[in-house]
């Protein structure tokens, strides 16, 4: 039993090592990806592709989802102008960041793992190796770096079509004053506070799932089986990743210590 | 450097090589010498390592002990940059093909072109065409790797092996899995582009048929050992049982068909 579980504590660390000296390889690829800026083009346009859809449209019903229930809370205490304020910071600050990372790790993350991991199991990664090409280079660190470029973006259109989504609701269906619902956000919401701080958490998120996702792929056992199972642990990992990292996160940027 | 210890003549020389996965010796004191200019086979049952020897070759793998000079320089000893030099100077034909799948046949052999050199667009097609040209699939250009079939999709890799022009090409099992036709186009590629194109090369195989009629010369690798060594004709006709075994393709002689078990009557009555 304890013989067991210092066995996983060891293994874990150990993968932890592995996965930070691959991401260390992957950074260096920087001056690859600098010279080649197409390459990071087309993952960007790639991981757009696989996710701009899902997010807008969970973004959209996230944001008429805090409308509702935003309303029937502010409307006991007679603050329905202050809606717009709700729904904005819940979703710069909190929901943004967090609910398009899970997507993210949901659609581009495993996507990223399964891709690289086929590549390795059918020996494109040596393969390329063999041609001299550096797989980390080529392949890893643009996809790497789109990642993390991509993810801020996302999670601004999930702000912004959420925004718009709470827009509908509040003011469409709920009768909130319009001029009453932006301008009470544009007072109160604060650039640095919410909207920079926003755009770190993302950096972050998309930072550590586009590092689990590639790092999965490259580790994965090149069988179909070891391939899935790469993807499986992207998905869970991020997920908890993101999770504990924006409770951190959070209790740094806004907690009271 | 390492000069004296290559033998004249050959391209690639392998010195007292021992490689272990875990307990398990894959190569136990290896010597293997490919002349320049030449068809040289490593023959042995499945599970032997010989692509194990190929990543050792291109140093993908790092040997226990011994040494690899290719082309006078010791492969283990280079740094990253220069070993990366020397890989664009040897070919390798993998068994799967291992052609990107996100790229079509024409850009999939461009693909080192690009990486390497900074060449025009004109002129790297005009290369392009002509390494398909080589392998008969110039007109395949347009096809993605998915659309292709086994034998077509080794041909490209082929072509793409010899974008840059190498001194040498490794083969790995070039014939498995292969129809009847598309496996003599094989024979009849490697053997056009080693003369045409005076490389030196590798092919690594247990197919003892196809083997026979193109090698130079054949290495036998049984159990991490060199077991037999010569040329086609000299090892059809040599005395070493293991030898012969594996060139008639018996199902039991030194190479046992079972696996080691208890004596088979005491096992059932157990
Ligand atoms: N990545 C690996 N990890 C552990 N063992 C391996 C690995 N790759 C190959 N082997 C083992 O090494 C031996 C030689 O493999 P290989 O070189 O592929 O043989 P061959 O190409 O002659 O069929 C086999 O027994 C195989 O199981
Ligand atoms: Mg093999």
């Amino acid at each position: 039993m304890f013989h067991r579980l210092g066995e996983a504590t060891l293994n874990s660390f150990e993968k932890l090592g592995r996965g930070s000296w691959f991401l260390w390889f992957t950074l260096r690829g920087v001056f690859e990806v600098a010279a080649r800026p197409g390459l990071l083009g087309a993952q960007i346009y790639s991981v757009g592709v696989l996710t701009v859809m899902l997010i807008t449209v969970s973004g959209l019903f996230v944001g008429m989802v805090l409308a509702l229930q935003g309303y029937t809370i502010l409307s006991d205490f007679g603050a329905e102008e202050t809606l717009g304020v709700m729904v904005a910071a819940s979703l710069v600050r909190e929901l943004g960041p967090v609910v398009s990372a899970l997507l993210f790790a949901g659609r581009a993350g495993s996507a990223l793992t399964a891709e690289i991991g086929l590549m390795k199991a059918t020996e494109q990664l040596s393969g390329m190796e063999m041609m001299a090409v550096d797989p980390v280079k080529r392949i890893v660190a643009p996809r790497f770096f789109a990642g993390v470029v991509s993810m801020p973006l996302l999670a601004a259109i999930f702000s912004t079509v959420g925004i718009l989504g709470g827009h509908l609701v509040g003011v469409g269906m709920l009768g909130v004053d319009d001029g009453a619902f932006w301008s009470q956000m544009q007072a109160t919401l604060d650039y640095r506070d919410d909207i920079f701080n926003g755009v770190v958490k993302s950096l972050v998120f998309g930072f550590v799932i586009t590092w689990i996702a590639v790092f999965e792929g490259y580790d994965s056992l090149p069988t179909s089986e070891g391939v899935s199972r790469a993807t499986t642990r992207t998905v869970v990992h991020s997920a908890f990743a993101v999770l504990v990292l924006d409770f951190l996160l959070t209790a740094l940027m806004f907690g009271d210590f | 450097m390492d000069e004296a210890e290559s033998d004249a003549g050959c391209l690639v020389t392998v010195r007292n090589l021992v490689f272990r996965r875990g307990n398990r010796k894959i190569f136990d004191g290896v010597n293997l010498d490919f002349p320049q200019g030449k068809i040289t086979a490593i023959m042995g049952p499945s599970g032997t390592g010989k692509t194990t020897l190929l990543r050792l070759m291109g140093g993908q793998l790092r040997p226990d002990s011994g040494k690899i000079l290719v082309d006078g320089q010791n492969v283990h000893a280079l740094g990253n940059r220069d070993l990366y030099e020397l890989r664009k100077r040897m070919g390798m034909l993998f068994q799967s093909g291992a052609l990107l799948t996100d790229l079509n046949v024409f850009e999939n052999v461009a693909f080192p072109m690009r990486e390497h050199t900074r060449l025009p667009e004109s002129m790297i097609r005009t290369l392009v065409l002509m390494k398909l040209q080589a392998v008969g699939l110039r007109g395949a250009r347009n096809l993605m790797p998915a659309e292709l079939s086994g034998g077509m999709a080794r041909r490209v890799a082929l072509a793409r092996a010899i974008a840059l022009d190498p001194m040498m090409i490794m083969y790995d099992e070039p014939f498995s899995g292969q129809d009847p036709i598309s496996m003599g186009v094989v024979v009849k590629l490697i053997r056009e582009l080693n003369d045409s194109l005076g490389l030196t090369s590798i092919v690594v195989s247990h197919d003892v048929h196809e083997t026979n009629t193109i090698a130079d010369k054949i290495y036998i690798l049984s159990e991490g050992k060199v077991v037999g060594e010569g040329t086609p004709g000299s090892l059809i006709r040599s005395t070493s049982e293991r030898v012969q075994q594996f060139m008639t393709g018996a199902p039991d002689g030194p190479e046992r068909f079972h696996y080691e078990a208890p004596d088979y009557s005491g096992d059932l009555l157990a």
